[in-house]
């Protein structure tokens, strides 16, 4: 990796995504509004909020991230810049992490102002200080960005990267113990959802509501979370090819 | 042909095949491209230019063969930074100023952000530098695209249809410009399917499905073919080429 080349694919992509004033205003108001939804819907139930909205202040930052990265990528392929980024000095890694670094440093910004709403707006609850919650949040949003990387690989139009969300994003949510805690799970379901990263940032986000602050658990997962994020990255090098047919 | 010990030559081909699909695109193409000159690559649309081209910025998977650029096998890592690539279609970030572009590929390159200014001047886009290239016309999109590539100051320019679309007069002082930078030691490949570039050429590779027809002077290939127009010269030797 090259810290030229690297810092500047950082400052190009949040350039990019500076411009797009629509896209900001996404990022930015629609996790506070379905955060109205969810705290409407539980409005006889603080608790069921707390653990509730306490786990989508940690899934949107995913999801939202997964489908910026993998248009965004995507439109590296097919405009050419790829093809062109791949004849000059730059390694892979330069381009991988420029997009993790520069996204993440969005979900940040995402995840306070989410958080902030939730804490001050909606009255969370929750038992470990509020950047502990930001911390996963973060974290989250670098796993969407390298799903995002790596699925970005495998569609050839935007219309086809947009359809990786079911694939990828659904099964997570549907078992990560938003719905139906885990232990209540069909046995074969929890097994699957062991293989599911959003499974532990979502047990991570559990972790730091019930207690005052983290404990080894809330650690473990995040480290989790992480391994994948590397795994997926890897992966991800590998598909970005500077020869093809 | 492909004579690597020349030294006069940046480019050298050598018995290239490559196929795309099922179809064989270049069958043992050889050529040699001269250093500090501009060499025009002329045929028409399809008979395998930019697969020349990508095999030379080394993007293109080869079937066998060698391309050596500057001394080194193409696509070699030594070569990045030495050697610069304009597509056809013009690849440069459309949600991003002229400018933030130039400055993003010269940061990559590894070239002083003083250089940005003057490229964009050169490309004659100064007053639409501060604009995003998704609001502009074609011929000044394509022009951002080269003065990313001409950002980093390149040892071999590879150049896809650069001239497109644009406007005569700015076509003129771009082909003013390539010379300049082959006067300053810069090696030029240059592809066009309008003959009436090629009279723009210190050199010319006339290609015609997959094949290297002619690969000499434009006075030189007037000469052999007898003809003043150089449109004429190359229907003149795809007939006896066919005639043989």
């Amino acid at each position: 990796m090259n810290p030229r080349i690297l810092g500047a694919t950082i400052a190009r992509v949040l350039r990019q995504l500076k411009h797009d004033h629509r896209t900001v205003a996404l990022v930015v108001v629609v996790p506070i509004v379905l955060l109205l939804f969810v705290h409407a819907l539980f409005s006889d139930s603080p608790a069921a909020f707390d653990r509730i909205g306490l786990a989508m202040l940690g899934i949107f930052p995913f999801i939202i991230m997964f489908l910026i990265t993998s248009i965004a990528m995507l439109r590296e392929r097919t405009t050419g810049t790829l093809e062109r980024l791949l004849t000059t000095p730059m390694n892979k890694a330069d381009l991988l992490f420029g997009y993790g670094v520069a996204f993440g440093v969005a979900a940040a910004v995402q995840a306070t102002i989410a958080t902030m709403a939730a804490y001050w707006i909606f009255g969370m609850n929750t038992g470990a200080h509020a950047v502990w919650v930001i911390l996963v949040a973060v974290v989250n949003a670098v796993l969407g960005v390298s799903l995002g990387l790596l699925a970005s690989a495998f569609a050839r139009t935007e219309f086809q990267a947009v359809q990786f969300m079911p694939l990828i994003v659904t099964p997570q949510l549907l078992t990560c113990g938003l719905f139906a805690p885990r232990d209540q799970m069909a046995g074969w379901l929890q097994h699957i959802s062991d293989f599911f990263p959003l499974t532990y940032s979502v047990e991570a986000l559990r972790d730091v509501g019930i207690n005052p602050s983290p404990t080894s658990t809330y650690w473990t997962d995040l480290a989790i979370v992480l391994a994948v994020v590397i795994v997926a990255l890897v992966a991800a090098a590998a598909t970005l090819r500077r020869r093809t047919a | 042909m492909g004579d690597l010990t020349n030294p006069a030559s940046a480019i050298s081909v050598d018995e290239l095949v490559v196929t795309r699909g099922r179809k064989a695109v270049l069958h043992g193409l050889s050529c040699c491209v001269e250093a500090g000159a501009v060499t025009g690559l002329l045929g028409p649309s399809g008979c395998g230019k930019t697969t020349l081209m990508r095999a030379i910025v080394g993007v293109q998977i080869v079937q066998s063969g060698t391309v050596h650029v500057l001394g080194r096998p193409a696509g070699d890592p030594g070569l990045r930074a030495r050697v610069g690539y304009v597509t056809q279609a013009p690849s440069v970030y459309a949600d991003l100023t002229v400018r933030q572009n130039v400055w993003y590929f010269a940061r990559v390159a590894g070239a002083d952000s003083s250089t940005v200014d003057r490229v964009i001047e050169r490309v004659g886009l100064v007053d639409e530098a501060d604009q995003l290239v998704h609001d502009l016309s074609g011929g000044q999109h394509s022009r951002a695209s080269l003065a990313c590539a001409l950002v980093g100051a390149p040892d071999v320019l590879v150049l896809d249809e650069p001239t497109v679309g644009l406007d005569p007069v700015i076509r003129a002082e771009l082909w003013d410009f390539f010379h300049e930078l082959a006067a300053g030691g810069a090696t030029l490949l240059v592809s066009s399917h309008v003959m009436d570039e090629a009279t723009r050429c210190d050199r010319l590779l006339l290609m015609r499905e997959g094949d290297i027809i002619a690969d000499d002077t434009p006075d030189a290939i007037r000469a052999a073919t007898g003809t003043a127009d150089l449109e004429q010269a190359f229907l003149r030797l795809i007939r006896a080429e066919a005639s043989e």
